[in-house]
């Protein structure tokens, strides 16, 4: 994070505004974070950033949430390359990866830790 | 030790098996390859598809570059003159000299012009290269009629091709029959029946006497028995005539009739001097077909070896078709071997004509001509190979199957020794030891092994080897779509059908494994669209699918997306294209016409796109599904009503049929055009289905593809009535839909369709699976149910939620989306020009 802030527990959305099965995105003080809310699984909401870095766009919460292996992860949209939603790896490419964040529900609310 | 210089003369198909071969066997050598045409090595044998629209490169069985990466010296255009034997090197037409240690001569034929006085008037030519199609294609755009002289396979040929050009066609033949010598009697007649009702004239035993210039045509041609034939052009394919003159010169042994003389070994008198191929005279014979061609230049090179084989002749069987009739010719075809005895099958109705010949005592077969139906070809052909004893009654080989129905001849049963693949010599030997090594499918074999990448004639068999080999194994094909559904589509597809399952949560609960994944999600969504033709935005669809159609357009690289209104047919008002173009304006998007008439605006930010839409239908557009594997664009001309040559209403086509099928989902996109008259000025032979109006109605292409790999759509029903033409492709659209692998276009889908067009045709126009009525049930079932995704998207608030960049932050920007000026509109900014931008406004 090239940020020196650190933001704890923000309140980015609330539940309404998350699709299930598939992913939205939000926006935090320069930050665009995808956020996926998978209901079936445990635990049920998962951030990362929504910027490809193979692709170079931002696009990652527009992808189709899966698993590969047993391992949750969101194709991107543009070149179809999987990311991790737990560890944010590529699984094409080791050498790339996108960052995670911690997040949580609470009630209705969607809290983000960065 | 150092390199063996070894010089081939000929860079024919031949010229260029040996040259493989050498390379892929290890040997050192330094290898020259010097060719007369100015052109690598091409397949001969599929020529005439130039003229049904294969590129002449298509052809090509090698390249310069690959030539030069292997370190091969490929001298082309200056051609050999002379052999300095006793110096060991030859002397091309420029001078240079290459001194060999082993020379191969692969010199090839060129087409014997029977001596008649007039045969070099302008008019007449040969059929042999690239460049003589060249001339044949030029002279034929000036002519209304065409005569081959040649009656043989390569005649015929040539026939197919001028009938292709649009020529009026003729054959005129010296013998009493056509190809005489692979046919009897019996089966070159029933060949003549069906070569006559496709409409090319057929003239036997006329002995051309003189070429003279014409009054009606071109040329006129004077037979021996009085009679005449005027035409513009005559192209001669009467036989070969193997190119000898260099080894004849060089003090060579040639036959009496031409032909350098070879041994076992394929080597000439000279024993440093081989020769192979087409220039070559074994046991007093000329084999003029290109799998004993590789057989001699794989002798040849054992010879370099510790491991040497030689040549012993070949089997002249061949299976082809010819102006698209079967014709197959095995072994001893005439009953010339002393007490063979004959079985002979006519069926005059269906125009087909089988004849086996087998030996004194029944046991063995020793030839057989097919005419009109190959289908036995392969079985009878591992009989006369092998030796395998007939059963008790032969004549079951060839008998129709009400009675009874030949015995199947396995591949299980067929020896290791048996050869499946003649033009690489690949036995089903070499196929298990490909197997052994690995390989688990047809596909994987032909790679490893070359089978079935010649002439493609044993395609199936092999297929059939393969999977019983598999089989026996205990190795169950993986055909599965993805790791959560161990199913084909088709196999989805009819699972959804039969059980009427509406999601993919129930299938996959019901029939997989896992969560799903990019594969499987938006296949099955399309399945249950073909199906049930759904809102693809519900609440159990939405995650099924790509981004294109979640957000119902086109991402492009920098995340923001493209819209296409739906302009049926290319027709469109003023006052719609003024609509275009405010919204253009309004939006500040980036507008460019398509290849499918139509008019891509490009730019918009997800949460642009209700906006852009609600201004769009508000004009009347409808969705153009340009997001979607499902139905495109279907081109037109302006067809009878402004052209002066159209002879149909082609814009009215397109529309009706843009309309009927706007929507349907399927395998992969569709595309489709009509054209008003046969100039094809709407290109519907490149399309999925294409239709082009004729006199009497409308004849109807499909499965053609422009694209990564052109192909031409095949002519599938002529002259069809509005009606006809529409339960045509309603139930060949339902047949592709149901059939077809994921993101497998048409085109590829009817390659791989097992009978192929034919096969198509019995199901689409004969009914031949019953299951027609249900294709069209289906069909209607999705036009009755058409509704335009943008504007149920805009009339519904929950839907219109979805198309919010941050769903937190309304008013924020995407940074990294950033444009620049170019011509007057906006492209996306390249990395160092968004990189400087943001850098400026940072």
């Amino acid at each position: 994070m090239s940020t020196a802030t650190k933001f704890e527990n923000q309140v980015v959305c609330t539940m309404d505004d998350l699709i299930a099965q598939s992913g939205v995105c939000v926006y935090w003080q320069g930050h665009q974070i995808a956020v996926f809310y998978l209901p079936k699984e445990t635990p049920k909401i998962y951030a990362i950033g929504n910027h490809d870095p193979i692709g170079k766009a931002n696009v990652l919460s527009r992808g189709i949430v899966g698993d590969i292996k047993g391992r949750l992860v969101v194709a991107s949209p543009l070149y179809k390359q999987h990311f991790d939603l737990v560890t944010g790896e590529c699984l094409e490419d080791a050498s790339v990866s996108v960052p995670v964040y911690s997040v949580a529900l609470a009630g209705d609310k969607v809290v983000i830790d960065f | 030790m150092t390199a063996q210089k070894i010089v081939v003369v000929g860079n024919g198909m031949v010229g260029n098996h040996y040259v493989e071969q050498l390379l892929a066997s290890g040997l050192d050598a330094r290898i020259t390859v010097i060719g007369g045409e100015t052109r690598p090595a091409y397949d001969r044998v599929h020529l005439s598809e130039v003229f049904s629209g294969k590129n002449p490169e298509d052809l090509a069985l090698c390249t310069r570059d690959q030539y030069k990466n292997a370190g091969v010296d490929l001298q082309l255009g200056d051609p050999v003159v002379r052999i300095d034997r006793e110096g060991k090197a030859v002397i091309t037409n420029s001078g240079r000299s290459f001194p060999y240690d082993k020379l191969v001569l692969a010199t090839g034929s060129y087409p014997f012009v029977p001596p008649i006085a007039g045969n070099d008037l302008p008019g007449c030519m040969t059929y042999r290269t690239i460049d003589d199609l060249g001339e044949i294609r030029a002279m034929a755009r000036k002519s209304k009629t065409g005569v081959v002289v040649g009656g043989g396979l390569l005649g015929l040929e040539c026939a197919n091709a001028l009938k292709n050009l649009g020529l009026d066609a003729h054959v005129v033949e010296f013998a009493p029959g056509l190809m005489g010598v692979q046919l009897d009697e019996g089966g070159s007649r029933m060949l003549r029946r069906k070569i006559e009702a496709l409409d090319v004239k057929v003239h036997t035993s006329k002995a051309t006497q003189k070429i003279t210039k014409g009054e009606k045509a071109r040329l006129k041609m004077s037979f021996a028995d009085g009679s005449d034939l005027e035409t513009d052009m005559i192209v001669f394919s009467a036989g070969i005539r193997p190119y000898d003159q260099l080894a004849r010169e060089s003090g060579l042994e040639v036959g009496p009739r031409g032909g350098i003389v070879i041994d076992y070994h394929c080597k000439t008198s000279d024993s440093d001097i081989f020769a192979i191929g087409e220039c070559a005279l074994f046991g007093g014979m000329i084999y003029g077909l290109v799998a004993p061609g590789y057989r001699m230049a794989e002798a040849a090179l054992s010879q370099l070896t510790a491991d040497k084989v030689p040549f012993k002749g070949a089997d002249m069987s061949t299976k082809l078709k010819l102006l698209g009739v079967d014709v197959g010719s095995i072994g001893d075809s005439h009953g010339k071997t002393q007490g063979s005895m004959a079985y002979v099958f006519s069926d005059e109705r269906q125009e087909t004509y089988k004849k086996i010949v087998v030996s004194s005592d029944g046991s063995k077969l020793l030839g057989s001509v097919l005419v009109g139906d190959c289908a036995d070809y392969d079985t009878l052909l591992q009989y006369y190979l092998n030796g395998i004893d007939l059963p008790e009654n032969p004549e079951s080989m060839i008998l129709p199957s009400v009675a009874g129905g030949a015995p199947a001849l396995g591949a299980a049963a067929l020896p290791a020794t048996a050869t499946i693949c003649s033009c690489y010599n690949v036995s089903k030997g070499g196929i298990i030891e490909a197997i052994d090594g690995g390989c688990c499918s047809a596909a994987e074999v032909k790679a490893e092994t070359g089978a079935s990448s010649g002439c493609g004639g044993c395609a199936a068999l092999l297929k059939n080897v393969v999977d019983s080999e598999l089989e026996a194994r205990g190795v169950s094909v993986d055909k599965s779509i993805c790791e959560h559904f161990a199913f084909t589509r088709q196999e989805l597809f009819h699972i959804c059908k039969v059980e009427k399952i509406q999601s993919f949560d129930a299938l996959l609960q019901g029939h997989g494994k896992g969560r799903g994944c990019d594969i499987c999600k938006p296949a099955v969504a399309s399945i249950l669209a073909s199906l049930w033709n759904n809102y693809i935005l519900e609440q159990d669809h939405v995650g099924l699918q790509d981004t294109n159609d979640h957000y119902l357009a086109n991402m492009q690289k920098n995340g923001t997306y493209s819209v296409v209104p739906r302009v049926a047919g290319g027709e469109i008002t003023p006052d719609k294209l003024i609509v275009l173009g405010e919204v253009a304006k309004k939006y500040n998007l980036y507008t460019k016409i398509t290849g499918g008439q139509r008019i891509d605006l490009f730019g918009a930010r997800v949460d642009q796109l209700p906006g852009i839409w609600a201004d769009l239908v508000a004009a009347g557009f409808e969705t153009g599904h340009a997001y979607g594997k499902a139905l495109r664009t279907v081109k037109s001309c302006v067809g009878s009503t402004w052209c002066r040559y159209g002879v149909q209403d082609s814009v009215g086509m397109a529309i009706y049929i843009e309309n009927r099928y706007k929507g349907l989902r399927s395998p992969h996109k569709l595309k489709s055009a009509v054209s008003g008259c046969t100039r094809e000025c709407a290109e519907a032979q490149s399309k999925d289905f294409g239709v082009i109006a004729t006199e009497n109605g409308w004849n109807l292409y499909l499965c053609g593809n422009g694209g990564m790999k052109p192909r031409h759509a095949d002519l599938f029903a002529t002259d069809l009535d509005d009606e006809t033409l529409i339960r045509y492709i309603d139930r060949f659209l339902m047949f592709y839909v149901r059939t077809a692998d994921r993101l497998q276009r048409t085109s590829v889908w009817l390659e791989n369709l097992e009978g192929g067009i034919d096969y198509l045709r019995e199901v689409v126009i004969e009914d031949k699976l019953g299951i027609c009525a249900e294709l069209e049930a289906q069909m209607d079932s999705v036009v009755g149910t058409y509704q335009c995704e943008w504007k149920t998207t805009i009339e519904s608030e929950d839907k219109l939620k979805r198309f919010r960049q941050f769903v937190n932050a309304p008013d924020a920007q995407d940074e990294n989306v950033v444009f620049v000026q170019e011509r007057g509109q906006i492209r996306p900014a390249n990395d160092d020009e968004r990189a400087e931008i943001i850098a400026r406004s940072a």
